[in-house]
């Protein structure tokens, strides 16, 4: 049915770019330079989904709540597609997630994209995720029961 | 209904430059050509359509169709540019029978099927209907077909290319029919004329 494998490594740097805080990719952009014209298919444009989850993980499905979200899909001039969908509502976020997803397609621009900008940000998410765990296992509470009370 | 393909965004064209007041200007015409039948309106939005579009369809289905109003395209089409552009832009499904359409999208009278195949909408809720958009080869003020009833003065004479009797047999049960039917937007190139289903059409 389903002959192209999805394109897991795209899907990873959308994923890094959307979840990366605005100011640092739009500074990850800005040092990247100047960068090729692009026409837009689709203006930034806001609005809500519904989030859905699963009770448990696994149980029955139900709505969490909903959500802003701003997407975009532009083109670069030699016909690379870029989308960008971020939570929230920053055009720029998203104009600048759709611009490093055409980019990381641009035989030109993809090797510096990967370095300077998906690089980067994985590398600041994962010092703040380790910052965020030395907070939280200072605070860590090991239980031990000796005598359960019962029988 | 839909069809599950995946949307082809490399040959995707733009759609409304200024999609808020692109929208505001394409509704504006649609509601003027629908409330002066047989009135020549320019749909004054400018869009390049896809292959199978023609550009006041375009500018009204932009405006118009969202995730509620299933289009029925050719079916040559939906799997092609136009029904990708329609998919992406307006985020409707495309409808495989007249039954389920909102919008049907014709290139010409010719291809106006049976009333009957068409949403009519109900007695409760006549607005639930069909909007018919035909792409029409002439389209002029004055000529052999007279139109009278709500939104026209007196008289309003009209030629549409492509006319036959078959085309003024529909719009007579159509309208014998109120409330109950559907609308007719005939487009030329830009410019754009409704019939809605309260018009008396005599040829």
């Amino acid at each position: 049915m389903n002959e192209a494998a999805p394109d897991v490594s795209r899907r990873l740097a959308l994923g890094v770019l959307a979840c990366a805080p605005a100011p640092d990719l739009a500074d990850c952009v800005r040092a990247l330079g100047e960068l090729p014209r692009f026409t837009w298919l689709r203006q930034p444009e806001t609005g809500l989904v519904m989030l859905r989850a699963r009770i448990g993980g696994n149980g029955a499905r139900f709505n969490l709540g909903e959500a802003s979200v701003t997407r975009c899909t532009l083109r670069l001039a030699d016909g690379s597609i870029g989308v960008g969908t971020v939570r929230g509502r920053n055009p720029r976020h998203a104009e600048h997630v759709a611009i490093c997803d055409a980019l990381l397609q641009h035989p030109e621009y993809a090797g510096r994209v990967q370095a300077q900008v998906i690089d980067v940000l994985v590398r600041a998410e994962q010092a703040r995720h380790a910052r965020r765990s030395v907070q939280v296992s200072a605070s860590k509470v090991d239980f031990f029961t000796l005598v359960r009370g019962e029988d | 209904m839909n069809t599950a393909t995946e949307l082809d965004l490399a040959h995707m064209l733009p759609g409304f430059a200024d999609p808020v007041h692109d929208a505001q200007r394409g509704f504006r015409c649609v509601l003027d050509a629908l409330s002066r039948p047989g009135r020549l309106f320019d749909m004054t939005v400018d869009v390049t359509p896809p292959p199978g579009l023609a550009p006041a369809q375009c500018a009204a289905l932009l405006t118009l169709a969202d995730c509620d109003t299933p289009v029925w395209l050719e079916p040559g089409l939906r799997d092609a540019a136009a029904g990708h552009y329609l998919r992406f832009h307006c985020g409707c499904p495309l409808a495989a029978d007249f039954a389920d359409a909102h919008f049907v999208v014709l290139a010409g009278l010719g291809a106006l099927p049976q009333r009957s195949a068409l949403k009519l909408g109900d007695p409760c809720y006549p607005d639930r209907s069909a909007t018919v958009l035909v792409e029409v080869p002439e389209l002029e003020h004055g000529g052999p077909i007279r139109l009278r009833g709500p939104g026209i003065a007196d008289v309003q004479a009209i030629s549409v290319g492509g006319w036959t009797a078959r085309t003024t047999a529909f719009l007579h049960e159509n309208r014998a029919a109120f409330p109950l039917g559907v609308d007719l937007l005939l487009s030329c190139g830009g410019r754009l004329m409704g019939l809605p289903r309260t018009t008396i059409v005599e040829v």
